[in-house]
C-alpha cells in the first residue's frame, strides 16, 4: 500500500453532499413534477453552457477533495513499518506536481523567463552584475529567450489546441454515438440535427462550449509545462497552481454553507409558518435577533476563538492541511449560522400561505398528522424556493469568502483561496512596477465561476418559479 | 348594410402563440352591433370571447395577433389605424371594462384622480374642469356622496363601487360602444343587479351600444337585445334574445340551457355535455361540437357546417338545418324523457319536526377572528365572521347555506369541521360535542365529516399522484393500511365518481376542472363520511360541467344516504339540490325553512331582495328587483339591532334596538324579523 487515504472534515461533508445530490437525482427522476423543471433547465442554451463551465470547476474541485498521504521510501529496510509522508496531498496536487514543485525564488511575470527583481549575479569572470536572473524552471528550455520565446509560445499553444481538439472530437463522437443510439438513427442523421440546432437539448451549444473549454485547457496545459503562465508569487510559487487550488475552497464555501444551514432554515421556517402561535413567535424572535447582529462580527468572533483554541492545542493537528481544514469548516458553519435567516423567512411566509390552501385543509379534514402533512404537502411545495435560494446564494457566498479572507477572518492564510490571493495583492499593487498577475488570476477565475453560477441560477429560477411560468 | 350598424366585424381571426403551432382563439367571427343595443357574447370559459373583445380593442397579449378580418366602427377600419390613432378610439369611441375591478384600478391613486385622468385624455384642453367632470361621472354611475368619494382610494371602496368607478372611467370619453367583459362575475347577486341596472340606465340616457361578454344565461336573458353563442373560437348561433330562449337553434345552445339547474328540474337529472372543449391548436375538419353533440350525424365529422340564416332571424352553424328552414327532427327539448330516468328516486318524505333524529346540531356557533394592533399586538377588535349560527341537519338531506360573499358561510363550514377553531357555541355530531376538541381527539370524527372545496385546482396537491391523493384519508385514518388494498379501494372510488381507473397514476394538472372536482369528491368519499360540507363546489366550473357535478352529488346522496351542508350563493343550484335552506347575512341566519317555502314565499326582507336580484330566464317568473342601498357592513363592526336594518326597505325604528328573536312560522320555518 503506497498511500493512505485521508478524509478531512470538509471532504466528508462533500461526500455527504454528493450522496444527497445522488439521492435527490434518483428521487427527482421518478417524479414528473421534479423532472419537468430540470428538463427546462437542460433545454435552455444558457443552462447547458453554464453547466459545462461549472462542470470543469466541479471536476477540479472534486479532484482536489480526494486526499491521501504518500508512503515514504523504505530505505532498503523491507521489514520496517511503512511510513507515510506527513504531507497531505490531493489528486489534483499529484496531477499538478510539476507545477507544485517548480518553485522559483520570488516574483516572476506571466510567461517570463527572468525573475521580476534584479539580483546580483556572479559572472563567470568573477564580477558581480545586477540584473534579472534566469528563472530556474520557467522557459529554461530556451537558449535565447528574447528571440525564441514568442515562437515557442505560439507553437506550443497550437500544439495544445490540437490536443484539446482531438480530445473534443473523441468526446463529441462518443456523445453523438450515444444520442444516435438512443434516438435509433444513424450518427450522420443525428449530426445533421445537432448542427441545425433542432435537438430538444441544445447539444450544439453544449458541444461548442465543451470545445472552447477543452481547447483552452489544452493550450493552458501545454504551456504550463514549460512556463509559469500566470507568473509566480512572492515566494516563487506558481500562481496558476494556486488559482486551481482555490477552486475547491470557493466551491466548498458556496455549497457546504448551504448544506449546513438548510436543515435549520427549512425546518424552522416551515414550523413557524405552519404552527403559528408561540412557535412562530419564538422562531421569529430567534432570527430577528440573529439578523440584527452584524454577520462580520459573529464571524470574526468565531474565527478568533478558533484561532486561540488551535494555538493552545497545536498538537491535536497532524498537519497544516488539517488545521486549515478545520478553520474552513468553522467558517462554513458560521456563515451557515448567519445566512439561514433569509431562507427561513421566505419559507415561513410560504408556509403561512400554504397552510390555508384547500389541499392542506382537505388533509386536515382527513385527519392527517401534522408532520406527515408538512412532509407530504408543504415541503414538496416549497422545494422550488429552497432550490432557487440555494443556487442564488452560491455566488454570493463565493464572493463573501473573498471579502472575509481579505480582512483576515476568512480561511487559514496557508490555504489557497481567491480571497487570500487578493489579500496578498494588497501589497503587490503598492509595488512599483506593479505585480498585477495574482489579483488578475484570482479575479478571472472567480469571475468566470460566479458569472456561470449566476446565469445558471437565472435559468433555474425561470424553470422552477411557478409565477414566471405564464410570463414566458 | 343599414346605417344603424355601429360595429361590424367580419372574418376576424386571432392567433396566439408561436407561428409554428398557433392557437386560433378566434376563428373567423362575423357580427354586427347596432347603435344603442345590448349585444351579448355568450360562451363557456376558453371559447375565445374575451380574446374577441381584446382583438376589437387591439389590446391582445404580446404573443397574440389578428391574422385576418376587418373591424369597422362607424366606417373606420380599426385594424388599419396606427397605434396613435387607435389610442384616440380606445376610451373615446369605444371603451372597455373588465371582470376584476380590484386589479384594474391603481391602488395608490385616489379614484377621483383616476377618473379625472381619463377625462383629461379624452377632453384635452379642459384641464381645470376635469375634477368637476369626475364628480359628475361618479354621480352618473350612482356613487353616493361623490364629493367625498373623489378623494378615497380603491381599497376604501367595495367591489360594486369599484366596478362603478371603472364604468365612470369608461364613460369619460362618451363612448359609442362599451365592451364589458364579465363585468359582474366577481360580484354578488344583489350588487350584480345594481350594476346591470346601471348599465341599462346609462344606455338609455347616452344611447351607447354595449357588448356584454358573459357565461351566465340569466344575465343574458335580463340584459340582451341580441346575442351570439361562441364555441371553440367560432360563433355557433346568433339570435334575438326572445327567439333564442324560445327555441335555441344549435344543439349546443339547447344543451347549455338544459344543463341549468332549477326548481323545475329537481326530480330529474340535468342534461350534461360530455367531453370537453377541443384544443384550438388543431385544424378542424368537421363541426367543432361534433364530438360532444347528441344529434351528431355522419357529415358533422368530415364537413364543416356553413353559416345559415333562418326565417326567424336567427343565424346558425349546424348541419341539422341543411335541409331547409323547418325545425329539424330531434331538436325538441328532451328534458321530459330524461327526467323519467330518475323519477324512481322519490324525494324523502318531509319529516315532522319531532320525529327526526338530527345528525348535526349547531347552536349559536361563533367564529371570531381577533384584530391585532400596536407594538404588543393587543386585540383591538373582533371580525365576527360567524356570529351565532343555529341549524340542524338530518341524515340523507341537503341543507343549503345561502348568502353573499363575506357573510361567513365558508367560515361556518370550516368551523364545523374544526378547520377553523370556533370561538363559541356548540356543534353536536350525533350527540357528541365537537367544539373544543383538539387535533387528536377530533380524529375519530374526521371519518364521518368531510369537505369539498370551491376551487378544484387549489384543492389538490399538484405534486401528488391522484391515487395517493384519494388514498390519503384511508392511510391517515388507518382504514386501509396495505397499499394494495388502498389502491383497490381507490379504483372503486374512481368508478363511483365516473372516472377511469387509470387516473391513479396521473397528476391533477392532467385533468379538467370537472374531472378534478370528481377526484376531490372521491377523496372525500374515501373515508365513507356521513356528512359532506360542500363549499361552493360548482362555482368555479362552467354550466355544462356544473351539471355533471350536481348530478353526481345527487346520485351519491341517493345511493349512500349522505347529508350535505351545501354552501352556495347560487339560488338555481339551491332550488335544484337542497331540501332545506338557511339564508345567512353577516354571520347569522336570517331565515330558515324548507326549500319550497323559502324560494316561493320569502319572508325576510333580505331573502326577498336576494331572490329578486337573481337573473331569471323565464320572463313570467321575474320579480321586480328590490334594490338594496349600500353594501354589506363590515363584520368587525355590525350595526346595532337587526344587522340588516340599515339596508332594509321595510325597517322601522324598533329594528335598530335589538336583534330580533326567532319567529317560528311553521314547524319547519324560522325567521328573524320583527315584521315577519
Amino acid at each position: 500500500m503506497s498511500l493512505m487515504p485521508v478524509v478531512l472534515w470538509t471532504d466528508g461533508l462533500v461526500f455527504l453532499l454528493l450522496a444527497l445530490i445522488g439521492a435527490f437525482v434518483l428521487f427527482a427522476s421518478r417524479h414528473e413534477h421534479m423532472r419537468a423543471p430540470w428538463r427546462r433547465v437542460v433545454r435552455s442554451r444558457v443552462g447547458v453552457a453554464t453547466i459545462v463551465v461549472l462542470g470543469f470547476y466541479v471536476v477540479v474541485g472534486l479532484l482536489d477533495t480526494v486526499h491521501f498521504r504518500l508512503a515514504l521510501d523504505r530505505q532498503g529496510d523491507d521489514n520496517a513499518e511503512t511510513r507515510y509522508s506527513p504531507e497531505v496531498l490531493s489528486l489534483l496536487d499529484l496531477a499538478l506536481s510539476g507545477l507544485r514543485e517548480r518553485q522559483e525564488k520570488t516574483y516572476s511575470a506571466p510567461f517570463a523567463t527572468h525573475l521580476f527583481v534584479k539580483e546580483a549575479i556572479e559572472q563567470p569572470d568573477g564580477t558581480l552584475l545586477r540584473d534579472f536572473p534566469r528563472l530556474e524552471y520557467g522557459g529554461v528550455h530556451l537558449e535565447d529567450p528574447a528571440r525564441q520565446r514568442g515562437f515557442d509560445i505560439a507553437w506550443r499553444a497550437a500544439w495544445g489546441a490540437l490536443k484539446g481538439l482531438v480530445i473534443w472530437a473523441l468526446l463529441s463522437a462518443g456523445v453523438l454515438w450515444l444520442i444516435a443510439r438512443s434516438r435509433g438513427e444513424t450518427p450522420a442523421a443525428t449530426r445533421a440535427t445537432i448542427l441545425a440546432g433542432r435537438t430538444p437539448i441544445p447539444w450544439r451549444t453544449a458541444l461548442v462550449m465543451l470545445g472552447i473549454m477543452l481547447v483552452l485547457s489544452g493550450v493552458v496545459g501545454e504551456l504550463a509545462l514549460k512556463y509559469h503562465i500566470l507568473g509566480t508569487d512572492k515566494v516563487g510559487e506558481d500562481v496558476f497552481y494556486q488559482t486551481l487550488k482555490s477552486i475547491r475552497t470557493g466551491l466548498l464555501i458556496g455549497t457546504l454553507t448551504t448544506l449546513v444551514m438548510l436543515p435549520a432554515a427549512v425546518l424552522l421556517g416551515i414550523m413557524a409558518g405552519y404552527f403559528r402561535g408561540w412557535v412562530d413567535d419564538v422562531i421569529q424572535y430567534l432570527y430577528t435577533t440573529l439578523n440584527s447582529i452584524p454577520g462580520v462580527l459573529l464571524i470574526a468572533a468565531a474565527i478568533l476563538l478558533l484561532q486561540v483554541y488551535m494555538s493552545n492545542h497545536a498538537d491535536d493537528f497532524a498537519s497544516l492541511v488539517e488545521r486549515a481544514d478545520l478553520r474552513l469548516l468553522f467558517l462554513v458553519l458560521i456563515l451557515g449560522v448567519t445566512s439561514w435567516t433569509g431562507l427561513c423567512r421566505l419559507l415561513r411566509g410560504e408556509a403561512l400561505k400554504l397552510r390555508e390552501v384547500d389541499y392542506v385543509q382537505a388533509s386536515t379534514a382527513l385527519g392527517v398528522g401534522h408532520f406527515t402533512l408538512i412532509g407530504r404537502h408543504i415541503l414538496p411545495n416549497v422545494m422550488h424556493i429552497v432550490l432557487i435560494t440555494l443556487v442564488l446564494d452560491f455566488s454570493g457566498l463565493v464572493l463573501a469568502e473573498a471579502v472575509l479572507s481579505y480582512i483576515n477572518i476568512g480561511v487559514d492564510p496557508t490555504m489557497n483561496s481567491w480571497g487570500n490571493m487578493i489579500n496578498s495583492a494588497r501589497l503587490e499593487l503598492a509595488r512599483d512596477p506593479v505585480v498585477w498577475w495574482s489579483l488578475t488570476a484570482a479575479f478571472v477565475f472567480m469571475f468566470a465561476l460566479v458569472l456561470a453560477a449566476n446565469l445558471f441560477a437565472d435559468v433555474v429560477r425561470d424553470a422552477f418559479d411557478p409565477r414566471l411560468k405564464s410570463a414566458r | 348594410m343599414s346605417s344603424d350598424v355601429l360595429l361590424e366585424v367580419s372574418g376576424l381571426t386571432t392567433l396566439l402563440g408561436d407561428a409554428a403551432r398557433p392557437v386560433r382563439v378566434v376563428d373567423g367571427i362575423d357580427l354586427e352591433i347596432r347603435r344603442g343595443e345590448t349585444f351579448v357574447l355568450l360562451g363557456e370559459s376558453g371559447c375565445g370571447k374575451s380574446m374577441t373583445a381584446l382583438s376589437l380593442m387591439r389590446l391582445l397579449p404580446p404573443s397574440g395577433r389578428v391574422a385576418a378580418g376587418a373591424v369597422r366602427l362607424g366606417g373606420t377600419d380599426l385594424l388599419r389605424l396606427t397605434e396613435a390613432q387607435m389610442r384616440q378610439v380606445r376610451g373615446g369611441r369605444m371603451a372597455m371594462i373588465f371582470q376584476e375591478p380590484q386589479t384594474s384600478l391603481n391602488p395608490v391613486m385616489s379614484v377621483g384622480d383616476q377618473i379625472a385622468e381619463a377625462v383629461r385624455v379624452h377632453e384635452g384642453g379642459s384641464r381645470d374642469r376635469a375634477p368637476a367632470r369626475a364628480v359628475e361621472l361618479m354621480r352618473a354611475v350612482g356613487i353616493p356622496d361623490p364629493i367625498r368619494r373623489v378623494d378615497e382610494y380603491p381599497h376604501q371602496l367595495s367591489g360594486g363601487m369599484k366596478q362603478r368607478v371603472m364604468i365612470a372611467m369608461a364613460l369619460a370619453g362618451d363612448p359609442q360602444l362599451l365592451i364589458a367583459d364579465e363585468p359582474t362575475t366577481a360580484l354578488d347577486v344583489t350588487i350584480q343587479a345594481q350594476v346591470l341596472r346601471l348599465l341599462k340606465d346609462l344606455q338609455a340616457k347616452t344611447g351607447m351600444a354595449v357588448l356584454l361578454i358573459t357565461h351566465d344565461l340569466g344575465v343574458v336573458a335580463e340584459t340582451a337585445d341580441r346575442l351570439a353563442v361562441m364555441y371553440a373560437g367560432q360563433i355557433l348561433e346568433t339570435a334575438t334574445t326572445d327567439a333564442f330562449f324560445a327555441a335555441p337553434a344549435h344543439p349546443y345552445s339547447r344543451r347549455l340551457m338544459e344543463s341549468l339547474p332549477g326548481a323545475d328540474k329537481r326530480d330529474g337529472r340535468l342534461a350534461v355535455i360530455p367531453g370537453r372543449v377541443p384544443h384550438l391548436d388543431q385544424a378542424f375538419v368537421g363541426c367543432r361540437f361534433a364530438e360532444r353533440c347528441d344529434a351528431v350525424m355522419p357529415q358533422c365529422r368530415d364537413q364543416a357546417p356553413l353559416w345559415r340564416e333562418l326565417e326567424t332571424g336567427q343565424g346558425v352553424r349546424c348541419h341539422l338545418w341543411d335541409e331547409g328552414g323547418a325545425l329539424p327532427e330531434g331538436l325538441q327539448r328532451k328534458t321530459a324523457d330524461q327526467g323519467s330516468l330518475m323519477s324512481s328516486v322519490s324525494e324523502p318524505a318531509p319529516h315532522s319536526g319531532a320525529a327526526v333524529a338530527h345528525m348535526l346540531q349547531v347552536r349559536d356557533l361563533k367564529v371570531h377572528f381577533p384584530i391585532h394592533d400596536g407594538v404588543f399586538r393587543r386585540v383591538v377588535g373582533q371580525v365576527r365572521a360567524v356570529d351565532g349560527l343555529t341549524f340542524d341537519l338530518t341524515p340523507g338531506r341537503t341543507l343549503a347555506l345561502v348568502g353573499e360573499s363575506g357573510c361567513g358561510k365558508t367560515t361556518a363550514g370550516k368551523g364545523i369541521l374544526q378547520l377553523t377553531t370556533p370561538t363559541g357555541g356548540s356543534i353536536r355530531y350525533r350527540g357528541e360535542e365537537l367544539v373544543g376538541l383538539g387535533h387528536r381527539r377530533m380524529r375519530p370524527f374526521r371519518k364521518d365529516l368531510q369537505i369539498i372545496f370551491q376551487d378544484p385546482y387549489a384543492a389538490m396537491n399538484p405534486r401528488m399522484l391522484v391515487g395517493d391523493l384519494i388514498g390519503e384519508g384511508l392511510q391517515a385514518l388507518g382504514i386501509e393500511r396495505s397499499r394494495a388494498g388502498r389502491m383497490r379501494r381507490v379504483a372503486e372510488l374512481l368508478d363511483l365518481v365516473g372516472m377511469d381507473a387509470d387516473a391513479v397514476d396521473r397528476y391533477p394538472h392532467e385533468f379538467s376542472g370537472g374531472q378534478r372536482q370528481r377526484i376531490c369528491i372521491a377523496r372525500a368519499l374515501a373515508v365513507e363520511p356521513k356528512l359532506i360540507v360542500c363549499d361552493e363546489p360548482t362555482s368555479a366550473l362552467d354550466v355544462s360541467v356544473q351539471a355533471q357535478i350536481l348530478n353526481l352529488l345527487k346520485d351519491l346522496q341517493d345511493r349512500l344516504g349522505l347529508a350535505y351542508l351545501f354552501i352556495t350563493h347560487d339560488i338555481s343550484v339551491v332550488a335544484y339540490l337542497a331540501h332545506e335552506v338557511a339564508v345567512m347575512y353577516l354571520g347569522r341566519v336570517v331565515e330558515r325553512g324548507r326549500v319550497d317555502e323559502i324560494l316561493d314565499d320569502p319572508r325576510h326582507p333580505y331573502t326577498r331582495a336576494l331572490l329578486s336580484a337573481v337573473p331569471v330566464i323565464d320572463r313570467e317568473k321575474r320579480r321586480a328587483v328590490i334594490r338594496l342601498e349600500g353594501d354589506m357592513p363590515s363584520p368587525s363592526n355590525p350595526p346595532s339591532g337587526c344587522y340588516f336594518h340599515p339596508r332594509c326597505p321595510d325597517a322601522v325604528d324598533a329594528c335598530a334596538l335589538s336583534y330580533p328573536e326567532e319567529t317560528r312560522l311553521s314547524e319547519t320555518r324560522l325567521v328573524h324579523c320583527l315584521r315577519a
